[in-house]
């Protein structure tokens, strides 16, 4: 079950534009444009039909795997429920048709509420203010890290250019070092899977610009050693940076500015309940405290007085020693306004109650599935947990051909082979808002497949049998590749 | 509670068994004492859904959207109509709430649409590849400037004065830890000088980078500049405006590199600035160096045609410090309602879109500059902006017009303090001629 590119579908003539005639005087094209700049033959786009259009991506939507079809623990991602309203509020016409230079007096409203989710994400991660203008996580860290570099330089200590990340750490931790021109420096986890303390003791100098660190870390573990960790960056004169992707496990608990981070950046997409778009787009605001607030990208969005006493938002554009702009106008404003519902919604309690039952589901599905597949971390985890299906290795069966088979059962697979640390990792994140029956239901899946492993590793390994297309080819994908028609 | 927690109390308690703890706060005791909350966090109170919307309703009001008045606003981020159908297609939550497509078998309808995505984008750019999408045309600009650098291992970009003011923005930001050095050329009449660009040029230049139409909406002479650029063996990157390729020339037939830009007009809301959506594109030569996610086309087991991520070792999470960009997630859904827009547009359609604004931008532009007082500041051909100046400073202008219901032009002096009393207009397909007109007289009736 496959279906043709749009473009198969083209009849010459055929069209879904539906277009007002001119109703200005019409003047000759080339009179209008400099000689050599007009295309001669229009861009080969399909020919198609409404109804063409709307049955062509209406069937290639359900090839798709989203969390409204079912159960979507993948690590890392907090694929939480995306509450409907919160997509009805982001559509209201006073929030889409607003163009970004319009007066900021007809945009009072939108500005408000941005300020106001500057100042929740403040109260929840514990830093005194926050960007929104990242679009992304990995725009976020880059965002923070310039921050930090901005930092040392602006003290005249040029020569911190190395970033100490440990080997848990997602990909865009050493890829956003390098891209702010810093060198990164790995560091092992301990046999608890937290940081080494001596390994970063030993990495820590003169040339340290900062640590980044994902607390709750990508094993799903929460540092406990956390403040003696920031406590030796800091003595070394370096900075912390926090990846919030994980944040999903500690809202309402602890917050990265109590813990001793300097900068922070949450996914709003991840923790807030916006939608993920099948890759975007996210929103990924970057905290800061006191110090760092000059460093900020501009505009920040400030309320004052105005003279007639009414309260009024503006936006600030100075910054003495800002960044500069990381993104054209303020951010993903569409996914603030849905983090913003979110937040109001479920208030204080509920943001913690989220936190819990995250936590919860997440313990629940470790204690059941160690003892079918190996646990590397015996201890208590966060809002995820990494098994390791190395057990199941001379079966022939393999964490990829776990997760395929995952799909036959009507799941979406945890994150596999990630962290790089465990071999055969399979990381789990089963979420606040999925039930225990739905649990259950992937626990047993699991169990199951290792028992097909055991029995007939064939059905495993020849997975998925049920999907719209079977295992794909990704090596003549890569060697071979075609990226067009 | 308000939140989206299935569970009662009984089966809190059963999971609490099958973990052999007694309550939730035993899961939180790694977190040390000293940094664990006790209290609750100063947040407001809860609200049902019903108080949502009325305070949502509210704050949205407040906002006064370019539905409610007649938009001749551009600068980057476009009234272009966007058909319904887009809008009912991009809702569908198979889409929505799907992550990055890493399970590509249940991934088919995300990863397909983005191989259309990037096929239309080579069609309209005379590109081979394009990726799946960047978080917007500022971050392009400078991911482009990267690559080109790493490309040619050298470090001067220069960049055409012309180019979006907060592009270059964004490019001088990335541009610093990277020890790239950014330039600009000058465009003193509206269009980047070729004089200036020629002495500028040399041979430790990576890059150079022209908006085509540019900033003012004029259509540069993108082969003249071209021809310069490729001179110095440096990479030629054109920042183009996907509606306008509906009717001008490809940037890769007349010698880009690289071609980037904004696709927000295909199809996105305005929505106060985001979110939005890059397009990047190159050479296949240079194919295994962009940044981002791509898609190819293969077959799976049983010789069926499937779409999977591909070329990832480029990528961060396989290459680590050494990928070509940290980008991870962008702007997929964005990238969606393109696809959806060009393919309810397609061939005929986007030039048709592309001519109302060409001619329609002209109409005003004539009329505007028929009033006394009103002067063109700038003589080049233009798409479908163009500045304008009158002996009024430009909020005044623009107050006069909003209490007439009209959202007028940006005025220039924020940018480019040398053009102080510029004010650029935008008309698209979105504009009646009695908009235009009623534009006209009351820039008129303004003395």
């Amino acid at each position: 079950m496959t279906s043709p590119l749009i473009i198969e579908l083209s009849l010459p003539g055929r069209s879904g534009a539906k277009l007002p005639v001119p109703d200005v005087p019409v003047k000759d094209v080339a009179s209008l444009l400099p000689a050599g700049m007009v295309r001669e033959e229009p861009p080969n786009l399909p020919e198609v039909s409404e109804v063409d259009v709307v049955r062509h991506y209406t069937r290639l939507s359900s090839l798709n795997y989203g969390v409204d079809t079912g159960f979507y623990p993948l690590g890392s991602c907090t694929m939480k429920y995306n509450p409907k309203i919160n997509e009805d509020m982001a559509a209201l016409p006073g929030f889409t048709g607003l163009h970004p230079y319009q007066p900021e007096h007809l945009a009072q409203g939108a500005l408000a509420l941005m300020y106001r989710l500057e100042r929740y994400l403040c109260e929840i991660a514990g830093m005194d203010r926050f960007t929104l203008q990242p679009a992304a996580g990995a725009h976020g860290e880059l965002t923070g890290m310039m921050i930090i570099k901005a930092y040392h330089e602006h003290r005249g200590e040029t020569q911190r250019t190395k970033v100490i990340i440990p080997d848990s750490a997602h990909g865009t931790n050493p890829a956003t070092a390098t891209m702010v021109g810093c060198e990164t420096v790995t560091i092992p986890s301990n046999e608890r899977g937290g940081v080494d303390l001596d390994a970063l003791r030993r990495a820590v100098g003169e040339d340290t610009a900062g640590l980044m660190l994902t607390n709750p870390n990508t094993l799903g573990l929460f540092d406990e050693n956390i403040i003696e960790v920031c406590r030796i960056v800091h003595e070394a004169g370096g900075l912390v940076y926090c990846d919030g992707a994980n944040m999903n496990a500690i809202m309402g608990m602890a917050r990265p500015g109590d813990m001793g981070f300097d900068v922070v950046h949450l996914n709003l997409h991840k923790t807030f309940g916006t939608p993920h778009g099948g890759g975007g787009p996210g929103s990924g605001p970057v905290g800061v405290k006191e110090f760092l607030v000059p460093y900020l990208p501009r505009p920040l969005v400030d309320r004052i007085m105005d003279p007639t006493g009414e309260e009024k938002y503006v936006l600030n554009y100075e910054g003495k020693h800002s960044i500069g702009r990381v993104k054209s106008f303020y951010g993903n404003f569409g996914v603030m306004v849905k983090a913003y519902a979110y937040i109001r919604t479920l208030g204080a309690r509920g943001l913690k109650e989220a936190s819990e039952i995250a936590v919860l589901n997440a313990n629940y599905q470790k204690e059941k599935l160690k003892h079918t597949y190996k646990l590397p971390y015996d201890r208590t985890c966060m809002h995820e947990f990494v098994l390791s299906a190395k057990n199941l290795k001379e079966t022939g069966v393999r964490t990829l051909d776990i997760a395929k088979r995952l799909l036959d059962y009507g799941f979406h697979p945890g994150t596999i082979y990630f962290p790089l640390i465990v071999e055969e990792a399979m990381m789990i994140e089963p979420t606040e808002t999925e039930s225990k029956e739905t649990l259950d239901r992937f626990i047993e899946a699991l169990e199951k497949i290792a028992q097909e492993a055991a029995e007939n590793p064939e059905l495993v390994t020849g997975a998925p049998h049920t999907t719209p297309v079977k295992r794909l080819d990704d090596v003549t994908a890569a060697r071979k590749p075609v990226l067009r028609w | 509670m308000a939140g989206y927690v299935p569970h009662n109390e009984k089966e809190k308690k059963l999971m609490l068994e099958a973990i052999g703890i007694d309550s939730i706060d035993e899961l939180f005791t790694d977190i040390p004492a000293e940094i664990r909350l006790t209290g609750d966090l100063d947040l407001p109170p809860a609200m049902s859904e019903i108080e949502l919307v009325r305070h949502m309703g509210e704050l949205s009001r407040k906002n006064t959207s370019t539905g409610e008045k007649l938009c001749f606003l551009g600068a980057g981020a476009y009234d272009h109509y966007v058909p319904s159908v887009v809008k009912h297609l991009v809702q569908r939550s198979e889409f929505y709430t799907a992550y990055t497509p890493y399970q590509a078998e249940v991934s088919q309808g995300t990863l397909q649409s983005i191989f259309e995505f990037q096929s239309m984008i080579c069609e309209l750019t005379g590109m081979d590849v394009a990726n799946a999408s960047m978080y917007d045309g500022a971050t392009a600009v400078a991911e482009a400037a990267i690559m080109a650098c790493r490309v040619t291992g050298r470090k001067r970009v220069l960049v055409s004065e012309a180019v979006h003011p907060e592009y270059r923005q964004v490019l001088r930001t990335y541009a610093r830890g990277l020890q790239l050095m950014v330039e600009e050329i000058a465009a003193g009449d509206g269009r980047t000088s070729a004089g200036e660009l020629e002495k500028t040029m040399g041979q430790d230049v990576g890059c150079v980078i022209v908006q085509n139409p540019n900033f003012f909406g004029i259509v540069e002479d993108g082969p003249s500049l071209g021809e310069i650029i490729h001179r110095y063996k440096a990479l030629y990157i054109v920042c183009a405006d996907p509606i306008s390729l509906g009717l001008l020339k490809a940037p890769g037939d007349y010698g880009a590199d690289i071609v980037v830009g904004e696709a927000q007009g295909l199809g996105n809301s305005l929505n106060f600035g985001g979110p939005y959506v890059g397009f990047f594109a190159t050479r296949k030569k240079y194919m295994r160096k962009m940044p981002g996610r791509i898609v190819g086309q293969t077959v799976d087991r049983e010789g069926k045609r499937g779409f999977v991520l591909t070329i990832q070792a480029r990528e961060q999470h396989i290459r680590r410090e050494k990928a070509t960009s940290n980008i991870c997630s962008n702007e997929a859904l964005c990238a969606l309602a393109a696809t959806i827009y060009l393919s309810c547009l397609g061939r005929q359609g986007l030039r048709q879109v592309a001519e109302l604004c060409l001619q329609k931008a002209r109409y005003a532009y004539e009329r505007l500059t028929e009033l006394e007082g009103v002067e063109p500041v700038f003589t080049g051909p233009f798409f479908k902006e163009f500045v304008i100046k009158t002996k009024r400073h430009p909020g005044e202008v623009n107050e006069y017009l909003l209490q007439h219901n009209i959202i007028g032009g940006l005025d220039l002096g924020r940018f480019y303090p040398r053009l102080s009393g510029g004010m650029l207009f935008c008309v698209t397909e979105a504009r009646s001629r009695e908009d235009i007109d009623y534009l006209v007289d009351r820039m008129g009736a303004l003395k």
